[in-house]
């Protein structure tokens, strides 16, 4: 019998975590894609860190989950209004063609 | 623990497949489905290994605020199947085959530091203490305690961001009468009425 140890969970989060990375570099449609991969890599964060916390029976782990969540919302919420604003003045938000930086 | 091993494979199963199909799939609206559906499984994770209380808030704050919020802005952009209309597939080869290095070399970096990894004998602990506190009431007596001024700065981070995303967003709108409470306030008898003396046959000119 196979037991699920910290292991797994640290391979699972590793994965979840390069998937977001990859997501971030494929980006071909739109931003809102790269916001969910940023969503993603915070999520694999926060795996790791519940797993260490119950493995190692500390409970700062999850409280700094916590405020990993917290962070994320609001980094949703100021980067989906950011997008909108985008879109209102600019009328598409491809990746290719957010350019206006580059000087 | 047989069924432990069952539920971890199968969701985490569930949760790459549709961490993947987020990234990959060509209607945004269904990459924030299968965000949802990674944010489940991942919660359902946490609550099978103990973590009742964080799981429990991941489906309340991801997939009640967070999915909703982004399945709001892609539907209000319109901007669903961009791809399929008019597909930018320039720098796609280029993207596709540098990211994937990227990502496959970091994940290979943490495959290393997981499985390389060795630690003390003493560095897990075994159950010791079992309490019969729940695991939000043990949360909840340190959160309040010893965190309490990290948790009022994670509050204060959540109101900063709902004023900037409400200022980012707030739309001055021309030709509509709003309160102007400072001149409404200091308003007075002498300014606001004017007696007239009529005369015959004229009338009063009203001006506004």
């Amino acid at each position: 019998m196979i037991e699920i140890t910290l292991e797994h969970y640290l391979t699972l989060a590793a994965i979840i975590f390069s998937i977001g990375i990859i997501g971030i570099f494929l980006n071909r449609k739109n931003v809102i894609i790269i916001l969910m991969s940023i969503e993603l890599i915070l999520l694999a964060v926060n795996i790791n860190l519940v797993s260490f916390s119950i493995f190692l029976q500390d409970l700062v782990g999850q409280i700094f989950t916590m405020f990993i969540l917290t962070v994320a919302a609001a980094e949703a919420a100021v980067g989906l209004a950011i997008i909108v604003i985008y879109y209102k003045k600019k009328g598409s938000i491809y990746v290719e063609k957010i350019n206006s930086l580059k000087g | 623990m047989l069924a432990h091993t069952l539920f971890f494979h199968f969701f985490s199963l569930i949760a790459v497949f549709s961490a993947l199909m987020v990234i990959i799939s060509k209607n945004t609206v269904y990459s924030v489905f299968f965000l949802i559906l990674v944010f489940v499984s991942i919660s359902i994770l946490f609550i099978m290994i103990g973590a009742e209380f964080l799981g429990m808030i991941m489906l309340v704050v991801y997939v009640g605020a967070v999915a909703v919020l982004f399945l709001f802005v892609v539907m209000m952009l319109n901007v669903s199947d961009q791809s399929i209309r008019k597909p930018p597939r320039k720098g796609f080869i280029n993207n596709i085959s540098v990211g994937s290095i990227v990502g496959i070399i970091i994940f290979l970096e943490l495959l290393v530091v997981v499985s390389g990894w060795k630690y003390k004998g003493s560095f897990m602990l075994e159950k010791t203490s079992v309490s019969n506190l729940s695991n939000t009431h043990v949360l909840g007596n340190v959160l309040y305690t010893e965190y309490i001024h990290l948790f009022q700065i994670a509050g204060m981070i959540l109101l900063i961001s709902m004023i900037g995303a409400i200022t980012l967003t707030f739309k001055k709108r021309e030709n509509i009468k709003r309160q102007n409470y400072f001149t409404q306030i200091q308003r007075e008898k002498t300014s606001a009425i004017s007696l007239i003396e009529v005369e015959n046959d004229k009338g009063v000119k009203i001006d506004d």
